[in-house]
């Protein structure tokens, strides 16, 4: 039994969390958010250079052999600084389908260019109608000689406007909520057929609406088998979910954290607020949330990644406890800053708000904890 | 990061569970399974088991017949001693006073008290809240006043957990009342039962039970070499203790245990009650429920790390506390609500091992579901009730 992190993580930790301190404050943050493109490429151009792209992969496939616990402690700090590059589209999502299905030549070419930093990526996981069921998939991909020709819509894809690459599930064989039957394509942004629609969200980042029109794909650009990619598909939106909810508990400490400071500040009846009692423990019930967010974050990090069945179980798991304690979290730190906690200056609206997207972001507490259940033993 | 155990913590896991198999008293296992209450000499049997294999004083050092175990090897006798559903260690000995007094104790008290803890030969309570002090508890006003080389004790103990089976109690009580903070002038003293003017009266608790008591004193003699420490230090050896008491009742194996017991119950229901196997509702509150023990496991588990590398249990195990207490709480709650109906009859006495369960009224567990949910309201205010558990963390913690 070992909570301790190696030297290595920790080195990693500090990058990182320097970088924030030094380079990437909350003004930069709203000048980044406010601007015209999604994210900073000179921040993401600091991710490649860092190694950071490279560091969730097999050195076989160009990468640095880290692993969950890694990708926490980055997506900690991505939280904590509120920052928008996509760390969890290009190598969690895209990288996670490449790293787990691609080919000896797909991953040489795509996943080698999302490390580099040169292609940027995502993968469009949801439709209009289908909520947070990966499996709810009505595109369609029909063969016909040697090429797909992909028909349908994809709502919400996260760097969506940016990539290149966009991988997508569509269907090749059975029924709309069927597991069976869905594919996984590697599509070019530059295809005929593709028309999108980019919006900005409310946590400060942005997403696509993608239609797709008798978009032809080759064969080659199929990843994994034909009808095949259910599995990879849910695992990679599981690690994912992992990658989230450690980005949230980065955010609701901070949440934590600033309020326990303004409490000690803030002068009300000649007194700092902190010294009453209601809201003594009302900040006390936000510490214990986050303690216990970051148990479960760490039984999750720390499960057998063989064992899917209870990995799947302790994400969803966490998720749950992410969807309520975060919103426990959020809603009481915006009301102990009272008018302060609702205005757009203040950072705590907006951590606020980018934790209230992650709570709904791959399903919500209500949906994982059926999926917890579902998945226990009956 | 990992929670694997070593080779040799796997080989100390076998032993322990070989050790609950083979040593572990039937009768008494029967008991704790049917949740008949245990007579005194039940307890006394079992920890003289655990005495005998030297497992008894578990967070003792082994110079005083501890166990000299690593933080890995406590927890996982916890664990074991969970599942098997085995009665816990009535803590006011071997988990409170013991440590007082290996601790700030002298050489002559050390070796006139300690044995006799460690052997569960002598039974002891605890002497701290009063009618007046509650969560206030620095205000207590029990005195202790020397005279001569003795002291002599006034006043009222009062929620004494199972006092009526006690030798000894160990009290929190004013040696001086000319102090600037009230936290001040207390001290922490050993009282025999058997002085005359100590009398014990029994407070009966809401389900009906006979745990707790009042312990009045009137002019009872102490000898002064019953004071531990320095006098008027009691309050900090008190607290010391409180924390080992809160990390202690947090209680996660066992409610792991009880978790999969009602799992068990709904899974196997038989034709006689109804199966809640198809309430989704009910599952949901369970899943909730095991999530946020789950938590807290993993919250210990840090804990413990911490302690392992030398940080003692701080004001985080408040946090342990809090939780824990709560989520036993919600357990019983769950146990009463699957029971429905049969959580209601109230017949105490139909509970003995010589009776036969199909007399009973209901169904052993189902009826008792409702005491157990009455009895452990407790749970949340006893320890420093958890909302005076807020406090030490805002103050402690938060720096509030």
């Amino acid at each position: 039994m070992d909570f301790s992190i190696t030297e290595e993580q920790s080195a990693l930790k500090d990058v990182i969390s320097r970088f924030i301190d030094n380079e990437y404050d909350f003004e930069r943050r709203m000048k980044i958010a406010d601007g015209e493109t999604a994210f900073n490429h000179e921040v993401w151009n600091f991710f490649v250079e860092q190694g950071f792209t490279a560091i969730l992969f097999s050195e076989e496939d160009g990468g640095l052999d880290g692993g969950a616990v890694e990708m926490m402690l980055i997506m900690k700090e991505i939280g904590r600084g509120l920052m928008l590059e996509p760390f969890l589209e290009n190598i969690v999502l895209a990288g996670g389908v490449l790293k787990r299905l691609g080919t000896t030549k797909q991953k040489e070419q795509w996943l080698g260019e999302i490390i580099n930093g040169e292609i940027q990526a995502t993968v469009a996981f949801t439709e209009p109608q289908s909520r947070f069921n990966l499996n709810d998939i009505s595109t369609t991909a029909k063969k016909q000689n040697n090429q797909f020709i992909i028909n349908g819509k994809k709502s919400f894809v996260p760097n969506g406007a940016d990539a290149d690459l966009i991988i997508m599930p569509a269907r090749t064989s059975g029924s709309q909520s069927d597991t069976h039957g869905i594919t996984l394509f590697g599509v070019s942004k530059e295809s005929d057929g593709l028309s999108f629609n980019t919006y900005k969200t409310v946590d400060g980042h942005s997403a696509t609406e993608i239609t797709i029109t008798n978009v032809k794909i080759t064969a080659d650009c199929v990843i994994g088998n034909i009808d095949e990619g259910y599995d990879c598909l849910e695992e990679t939106i599981d690690e994912a979910t992992l990658a989230i909810c450690a980005e949230a508990i980065g955010i609701m400490r901070s949440l934590h954290d600033k309020t326990v400071e303004y409490s000690k500040n803030r002068v009300q009846f000649g007194i700092p607020i902190g010294g009453f009692q209601a809201l003594q423990h009302r900040m006390v019930d936000n510490l214990m949330a986050c303690e216990q967010s970051e148990s479960l974050l760490l039984w999750a990090v720390m499960t057998d990644a063989k064992n899917t069945k209870n990995l799947k179980k302790a994400i969803s798991g966490l998720k749950y406890q992410i969807g309520t304690a975060g919103k426990h979290v959020g809603q009481e730190a915006v009301q102990l800053h009272g008018g302060m906690g609702i205005s757009w200056e203040l950072d705590i609206a907006h951590l606020f708000k980018r934790l209230s997207a992650l709570e709904i972001l791959f399903g919500n507490a209500d949906f994982h904890l059926q999926r917890f259940i579902d998945l226990s033993d009956s | 990061m990992h929670t694997n155990f070593t080779p040799e913590e796997h080989d100390f896991e076998q032993e322990v569970q070989a050790f609950f198999k083979d040593k572990y008293p039937d009768d008494i296992k029967q008991k704790q399974d049917r949740a008949i209450p245990l007579l005194k000499e039940d307890f006394i049997r079992w920890q003289k088991v655990l005495y005998e294999q030297g497992w008894a004083a578990i967070n003792w050092p082994v110079e005083y017949g501890g166990t000299g175990w690593s933080t890995v090897q406590k927890y996982i006798f916890a664990n074991e001693m969970a599942k098997a559903n085995a009665p816990a260690i009535v803590p006011f000995g071997l988990g409170m006073v013991g440590p007082v007094i290996y601790t700030y104790g002298n050489e002559e008290q050390k070796q006139r008290f300690l044995p006799d803890i460690a052997a569960s030969n002598v039974w002891w309570c605890q002497g701290y809240s009063e009618p007046g002090s509650g969560s206030d508890l620095a205000s207590l006003k029990t005195r202790a006043d020397r005279d001569g080389n003795e002291y002599i004790v006034n006043g009222t103990k009062t929620w004494t957990t199972l006092g009526q089976m006690a030798d000894w109690i160990f009290c929190l009580l004013r040696t001086s009342s000319d102090v600037a903070r009230k936290q001040e002038g207390i001290s922490f003293i050993l009282v025999d039962m058997k002085t005359p003017g100590v009398t014990v009266r029994p407070i009966i608790t809401i389900e009906g039970g006979h745990e707790v008591n009042e312990v009045h004193f009137e002019d009872v003699r102490v000898p002064l070499n019953n004071l531990i420490g320095e006098e008027g230090k009691g309050w900090t050896y008190g607290k010391v203790l409180l924390q080992h008491e809160r990390t202690s009742i947090a209680g996660v194996a066992r409610s792991e245990y009880r978790l999969n017991r009602l799992k068990d119950k709904i899974r196997n229901a038989d034709k006689a009650q109804p199966s809640l196997q198809g309430d989704n509702s009910f599952l949901r509150k369970i899943a909730a429920l095991e999530i946020e023990l789950k938590a807290l496991e993993y919250t210990e588990l840090r804990t413990l790390a911490a302690v392992s590398v030398g940080n003692a249990p701080g004001p985080e195990s408040s946090l342990l506390k809090i939780r824990g207490t709560e989520i036993q709480q919600r357990l019983d709650e769950l146990f009463m609500e699957a029971a429905g109906y049969f959580s209601l009859p109230y017949v105490p006495d139909q509970y003995s091992l010589e009776s036969n369960e199909t007399m009973h009224v209901g169904f052993g567990s189902d009826t008792v579901s409702s005491l157990q949910y009455f009895n452990n309201r407790k749970a949340s205010i006893y320890g420093g009730s958890n909302e005076i558990q807020k406090n030490i963390i805002a103050k402690h913690v938060l720096g509030l």
